[in-house]
């Protein structure tokens, strides 16, 4: 097999991968989309070689496996970037979420408490 | 809740995270110190008996499913605060470093016009000591952050401060949970909303127990981390304070 097939096939498994999670609602179209992008852009590589030369050569780098390399690093980069931005972003909802847990749970306890005083009361003192 | 709200009801929030040891006795002098007080303990996701042994001492427990931080238990406090309609509050350390006897020299500066009173470890009272690199980045953040405040401030990591409710309606909606943010970014914040802040000279305490947060090797680190939260805070766009809340 040529290494522009076993390129395709990969890419191929990755795009049908991320369909089932999408399908499975495991991965969110937000999260996915990225890499369904990204296996896109290297199934085009891979099925027409001659897009890398004719790109290395737009962009000035010399040998295309570079080029592909350096814009991997930099589409990884992004991706971290993003998923640090959702974690923050859960962490602030996570927060926010345990404070008014926490309001609610001293609100039930006390409401609880002054019911239990009502009764009492109401049976200390029967008329 | 208490039905009928009293014109000046004072909160007092003690932060506490796995403080079992000596958070009865803060509780206790509070409410020794002073009348018409009540206290609040933020049991910050402890696993020890922190919130049991605050109740039995007679404080209102908020207990937070999670470990939130300083900055995290503290705006849960304000959020209360709020809701249950304070119209000051005063925030003290759990391990008994702050003398309750002293909240009254906060709650005079508020009397006199400031939105947030800081009661301050290095302003002449007392005898409490930072060395070393904690000692620089504290000198560091205490002349920009007079600069920001417009006031002379001599300890900006204070924990023992008081608000009244302007400052509680902005903290509670705005309060920074991440490392040094509760201290740094929330004066800060409070200073570009346009609050007023004030400081006081404070005793310090030795702890009464469990273990001190800061080690030397973390002390050795705070400069690049205050510093760094300070440039970030400095940095982040103006927040007002929104219209009063119906």
């Amino acid at each position: 097999m040529s290494p522009y097939a076993t390129v395709l096939v990969v890419c191929g498994l990755v795009v049908l991968s991320l369909l089932y999670l999408l399908r499975t609602r495991k991965i969110k179209e937000k999260y996915a989309a990225i890499w369904i992008a990204l296996a896109a852009a290297i199934l085009i590589l891979g099925a027409v070689p001659s897009v890398a030369f004719w790109l290395s050569g737009l962009v000035g780098v010399q040998t295309p496996a570079n080029l592909i390399f350096a814009v991997a690093v930099v589409v990884l980069f992004a991706v971290c970037i993003q998923l640090s931005t959702e974690v923050t972003h859960l962490e602030e909802e996570t927060r926010t979420l345990a404070e008014e847990v926490a309001l609610l749970r001293l609100e039930v306890t006390q409401g609880r408490e002054s019911d239990a005083r009502t009764a009492e009361r109401a049976e200390s003192s029967p008329r | 809740m208490p039905a009928v709200p009293l014109p000046t009801r004072l909160l007092a929030i003690i932060p506490a995270w796995n403080e079992q040891e000596t958070v009865a006795d803060v509780v206790a002098e509070i409410r020794s110190a002073m009348t018409n007080v009540d206290v609040l303990v933020v049991d910050d996701g402890s696993t020890d008996r922190t919130a049991t042994v605050a109740r039995e001492a007679g404080a209102t427990v908020l207990t937070l499913p999670i470990n939130l931080g300083v900055g995290g238990a503290m705006r849960a406090g304000y959020k209360y605060a709020l809701r249950s309609g304070y119209s000051r509050t005063v925030q003290i350390d759990a391990d008994g470093q702050h003398d309750p006897q002293e909240i009254h020299r906060l709650l005079t500066l508020l009397d006199n016009g400031a939105d947030i009173a800081i009661g301050a470890r290095f302003a002449g009272v007392g005898d409490y000591v930072a060395r070393g690199p904690r000692r620089w980045s504290m000198r560091v953040l205490s002349s920009v952050l007079s600069r920001v405040a417009r006031t002379h401030l001599t300890d900006t990591t204070s924990g023992f401060k008081a608000c009244n409710a302007r400052a509680v309606r902005l903290f509670a909606a705005n309060y920074p949970a991440e490392y040094l943010g509760d201290t740094i970014e929330s004066l800060v914040i409070a200073s570009r909303a346009g609050l007023v802040v004030r400081q006081d000279g404070v005793k310090m305490r030795p702890r009464a127990g469990g273990q001190p947060s800061h080690s030397p090797v973390k002390a050795a680190i705070f400069l690049g981390r205050a510093v760094l939260a300070l440039v970030i805070a400095l940095s982040r766009p103006t927040e007002p304070l929104g219209p009063e809340a119906p």
